[in-house]
């Protein structure tokens, strides 16, 4: 059991060191994700109505797309120089050290995403109650991208036509889409998401659960 | 689907006339496009899957018989 | 009964017997559908309320069922195919995903359709639409990975993998209009109660609900006779079959 937790620590720190050498990944999805948001005051006026409408829907959109982009990233270069084999050949459960490394996109890039939304929100004058909402389904939201997205990046690793992995993901994440943009509208209005923070947290378990044992097995097709 | 009150005596078909039919009470628009939009799709399929079935076949021949040369 | 089972993972033994399965299925299809059309069309009397407009469910239900029905197959394959590795579930579920996208599109299509003089709308944002839409988008994403691989039993596999993850929408479709207040109406037929709706108009329906599933096993059955010849072309069986 300890060295189970020590192997996952150290694939950990492998990917997070990896990743913040090279960190391009890691600020072309931020500043992707900035743009996307900033794009929509900029085209309908910073107070406009329809602003005030659609911005529960801005923030979880962008979240989305950054995600896709930045999921490539997750397995492609281990894939590519081998060391994903050596990782399915060891001795260890591959389950557990594909969880390490989705964990490490998480750390990556969702939490970035979370921190900025919130500073992109005071920057809009969101209302705290929305900021709330939103912090609760992001951070609900972008570890379900995170499981559900590296199983679609383990399948599609390397094939051509690169939008294949988005096309694979955004049916899939619709549902956390819509949930989490309720939850947004009703605190804006002043009702209760508890319900909706439910659904997302039910959600969360699930792919928890599920997510690393469909990575483990897509991989392992994808090895063979 | 409400129990149609209307047919518990009527024994069969309002619609005997072919007027009726064509028009369909005046939804012939919708009723006739869903029809058609579906018979085209179902169509599509069937002669599609056949389609393949011969080129298949024809791939495979014409292979064995470059192979044969 | 084993033995019966396994000798269908025999490909040559499944082409064969293909032949006369789809041939009875495709004359069951077209007395179905004649009967059917019929019977939806001209003998059963128009709605109380919708007129002559509700005949679009003789297309609408067996489409939506059949589009269900036919994931709950890919994905059924696709685990048999994981798990025991069968040559025969990797083709039924490849060849099955265009003909349940179709079903998927002529669902969503002909209740556009109906909405429009039942609702006044076309289209509405609620559970069932949009849990049926992404089905259509897992219908043709799973398409689209299939395509993308060069290898079809890796693709098969990938594409099982897909599939299994996409199976949780199908409660979400199948149970929407119980779990949320929703514009798309309630469930009318069910296993063990009475029907709430009239027998001229719940015949036809049937006879379309079988037309739909004769119709699929015989497109299934086509589609699956080529991919067995490809996936088997280098074998003795086909190449005497072609030359033939």
């Amino acid at each position: 059991m300890l060295e189970y937790i020590k192997i996952f620590y150290v694939i950990l720190k492998r990917d997070l060191t990896l990743i913040f050498r090279e960190k391009t990944d890691l600020i072309n999805s931020l500043v992707f994700f900035i743009i996307i948001i900033l794009l929509f005051p900029l085209t309908f006026g910073l107070k406009s109505e329809i602003l005030n409408t659609i911005i529960s829907g801005i923030f979880w959109i962008s979240a989305l797309l950054a995600t896709c982009l930045s999921l490539e990233a997750v397995f492609r270069s281990d894939f590519e120089d081998g060391s994903i084999e050596q990782l399915a050949l060891s001795r260890y459960p591959l389950i557990l050290l594909v969880s390490a490394k989705i964990l490490a996109h998480w750390i990556t890039f969702g939490i970035p995403i979370i921190i900025t939304s919130l500073v992109l929100g005071i920057f809009l004058s969101l209302s705290s109650k929305i900021m709330m909402a939103l912090f609760i389904t992001l951070i609900l939201g972008t570890p379900i991208l995170s499981l559900l997205g590296s199983v679609m990046a383990v399948l599609t690793i390397g094939l051509r036509g690169g939008m294949l992995l988005s096309v694979l993901i955004l049916p899939l994440s619709m549902p956390i889409l819509i949930f989490s943009t309720i939850a947004i509208q009703n605190a804006a209005s002043g009702q209760s998401i508890i319900a909706e923070t439910y659904f997302l947290a039910g959600i969360l378990i699930l792919a928890i659960t599920l997510a690393p044992i469909a990575t483990a097995s897509a991989l392992r097709i994808r090895l063979s | 689907m409400k129990y149609s009150t209307t047919n518990v005596i009527h024994h069969g078909s309002k619609n005997m006339s072919l007027n009726n039919f064509l028009s369909m009470g005046g939804y012939a628009v919708y009723v006739w496009s869903a029809y058609s939009i579906s018979f085209i799709v179902l169509f599509l399929n069937i002669i599609i899957a056949i389609r393949n079935e011969h080129k298949t076949l024809n791939e495979i021949k014409e292979r064995l018989q470059n192979n044969k040369k | 009964m084993y033995k019966w089972i396994h000798q269908f993972g025999s490909p040559k033994y499944f082409y064969d017997i293909s032949f006369p399965l789809s041939k009875w299925a495709a004359i069951i299809c077209a007395i179905c559908f004649i009967s059917g059309l019929y019977g939806g069309l001209v003998l059963a009397p128009a709605d109380y309320q919708q007129g002559d407009s509700f005949r679009i469910i003789y297309l609408h239900v067996p489409s939506a069922w059949m589009s269900l029905f036919v994931y709950l197959i890919m994905a059924f394959s696709g685990a048999v195919s994981l798990i025991w590795r069968i040559k025969i579930t990797d083709i039924i579920a490849r060849a099955s995903a265009p003909i349940g996208a179709s079903f998927t599109f002529i669902a969503l299509v002909t209740g556009a359709i109906w909405g429009k003089p039942m609702w006044g709308t076309y289209w509405v944002w609620d559970a069932r639409l949009t849990s049926e839409l992404i089905l259509l988008f897992l219908y043709l994403g799973y398409i689209a990975l299939q395509s993308a691989f060069d290898d079809k039993r890796i693709a098969a596999r990938a594409g099982a993998i897909l599939a299994l993850i996409g199976v949780v929408n199908i409660p979400i479709i199948h149970y929407s209009v119980e779990w949320w207040s929703t514009l798309h109406q309630g469930p009318t037929i069910s296993k063990f109660d009475k029907p709430s709706i009239h027998l001229t108009m719940l015949i036809p329906l049937l006879l379309m609900v079988v037309a739909f599933k004769t119709f699929y096993i015989t497109t299934l059955l086509i589609r699956a006779r080529s991919e067995i010849l490809d996936y088997e072309c280098n074998s003795s069986w086909v190449k005497k079959y072609v030359i033939k």
